[in-house]
């Protein structure tokens, strides 16, 4: 092997390693910042030594190991001064070369939850929750977080060390949450994951209309979270809503950068694999016998959709249900916007008016584009082509994707054709 | 990334003998840490090229030939695979070298293919054109 040949390799074990190494030096160090640190420092002699030495048959373990060492050089230099290192070497010296073994493999799924549950904690901001956890349990570099989020190295790399620092000082216990709060806490992790995976699938501004590492990276973690925590069906529901998500990835998008609605797409290029992994994990979740959550919800409407073999075939009766259903659950006027588009293709677009009508003066709507355009296209269906083509001009002015936004003025462009003739 | 663990046929996946259960619990254990990692997509194991046809074109334009196997050479031949989702192409190899030995007598071997996808396929505007046009034409012909 060349020595960048052993380098990429090394990138690749750190990829993998890297989420089960900080999280088994988080729980003895119970500093996530520290951590983070020690193995890092094992990553640096792994690149010193491995090029000549060879690549070790258990490469996790060795990081691990020298780690440890890192830890307990660490220690004499400071002399156990500082109270945080003594406590450290209470813990590391009950570790024996076993112990590290079984950590390895046994308990290393629950130390990832630990970390999961830590890197997503509520008193980090959303942005910082992301980023930190694109950090520490995807092993992204900083670069390819900002890239991710177009924004400059410097600021992700700030908002991580800040997010690391305040942990530290709020003393964040590295654990999984017990009793009510653990429900309250699982879903502030589903919303990290499922931000990440929308932040990659419809980007809000600029030219990029899918970003494909962030989803990826959702769904990845997604899929590791449901087998560390098999027993919780929004997990599931999650990773159900993300697989079916996903399998339209590459229809989303026409081969001129235009975005494809739904109901244009074509469906022979719907990815078969991740719809059947996503149908799979709705199953998981429905197995468990609990109400089906706000995950497990938008995944079975996305699954109807899934299932319909053509546009025309979609069970829009049923997906006008499962609307309502998550109307009750989670009730918002998105899902009432959504709901009425529903119930339009299921009973015809005046009966859909009409609820959108008396979303016109809802608040939390007002700068919603998607709104005008819905109702836009529901006036457009029934004729009424002035105020459609008003409704998708206004919808136009409000979007700040500059794809959807040509999209948005060809509309209303054809609404004027159509008046012409 | 997608990439497909291929596990070439042995005489011994050919003759049915299932595997030892050490075999058998050292690739539960591999099948979990890949599933673990979040990078499984799906996994399969076929049945021995005894119960398979084999359907083959000698003549250019011509009828297929179909011959029942079983087949000969056993390592050209496929006993299962696994699909598996990754990064970069070092990040599968690396799942692939920790794949145990899928027969643990000699005749061990693991083919790693890369899966194509859409935007290997769609590097060429030309083609995703051509591509369009007859995806069009097939629709309208559907509906004629």
């Amino acid at each position: 092997m060349t020595s960048s040949q052993t380098h990429r390799t090394i990138d690749a074990i750190w990829r993998i390693e890297s989420p089960k190494l900080i999280a088994g030096l988080t729980r003895m160090v119970r500093d996530v910042g520290l951590a983070e640190d020690l193995a890092q420092d094992a990553l640096v002699i792994a690149l010193q030594r491995w090029p000549e030495s060879g690549i070790p048959d258990n490469p996790g373990a060795w990081l691990m190991t020298a780690a440890k060492r890192k830890a307990i050089d660490l220690l004499r230099r400071n002399k156990l001064r500082d109270e945080k290192y003594a406590e450290m070497a209470q813990t590391t010296e009950l570790y024996t070369e076993d112990d590290l073994e079984r950590n390895m493999d046994g308990e290393i799924g629950d130390d990832l939850l630990r970390l999961i549950f830590m890197t997503c904690h509520p008193v980090l901001s959303r942005e910082a929750r992301v980023a930190l956890t694109l950090r520490l349990l995807c092993g992204l570099t900083t670069d390819e977080i900002a890239r991710s989020f177009l924004t400059a190295e410097s600021t992700i790399a700030q908002r991580i060390v800040r997010a690391k620092r305040t942990l530290s000082s709020r003393k964040v216990p590295f654990e999984v949450p017990a009793g009510e709060e653990l429900q309250e806490r699982l879903s502030a992790v589903l919303e990290v994951i499922y931000l990440m995976f929308n932040e990659g699938y419809s980007a809000t501004n600029g030219d990029h209309w899918l970003r494909p590492l962030l989803c990826q990276e959702a769904l990845r973690l997604g899929r590791v979270l449901a087998e560390i925590a098999p027993e919780e069906p929004e997990v599931h529901g999650l990773v159900a809503l993300m697989e079916i998500q996903s399998s339209r990835f590459k229809t989303r998008v026409s081969a001129s950068g235009e975005p494809v609605l739904l109901m244009d797409q074509n469906r022979a290029q719907w990815d078969r694999l991740l719809i059947r992994r996503g149908l799979a994990a709705l199953e998981r979740c429905r197995k468990l016998g609990r109400p089906l959550g706000p995950y497990a919800l938008q995944a079975a409407i996305s699954a109807c959709h899934a299932q319909a073999p053509a546009a025309a075939d979609t069970d829009w009766a049923r997906i006008a249900a499962l609307y309502e259903a998550l109307s009750r659950v989670a009730p918002s006027p998105i899902v009432e916007l959504n709901r009425a588009v529903a119930i339009s293709m299921a009973f015809g677009p005046a009966f859909g008016l009409q609820l959108v009508d008396e979303l016109m003066h809802e608040p939390a709507l007002k700068e919603y584009h998607l709104l005008p355009s819905v109702r836009g296209d529901l006036l457009a269906k029934l004729g009424r082509m002035d105020e459609a083509r008003s409704e998708f001009e206004r919808a136009a002015a409000m979007t700040r994707n500059s794809r959807e936004q040509e999209l948005l003025l060809k509309r209303a462009a054809a609404c004027r054709g159509t008046q012409n003739e | 990334m997608r990439f497909m663990m291929i596990v070439k046929a042995t005489t011994d996946s050919e003759a049915g003998v299932l595997p030892s259960p050490e075999l058998l619990e050292a690739m539960q254990r591999y099948n979990e840490e890949l599933a673990r990692a979040g990078v499984m997509l799906g996994a399969d194991g076929l049945h021995p090229s005894s119960s398979a046809i084999r359907i083959s074109y000698p003549e250019p334009g011509g009828k297929p030939k179909v011959v029942d196997g079983p087949f000969t050479e056993a390592k050209e031949m496929i006993a299962g695979y696994t699909l598996i989702e990754v990064k970069s192409r070092e990040e599968a190899i690396e799942w692939a070298l920790r794949m145990p030995d899928p027969h643990g007598y000699g005749q061990g071997q693991i083919e790693l293919r890369q899966v194509f996808e859409m935007e290997d396929l769609t590097d060429n505007p030309e083609a995703i054109a051509k591509d369009n046009a007859l995806r069009q034409q097939l629709e309208e012909q559907q509906k004629a």
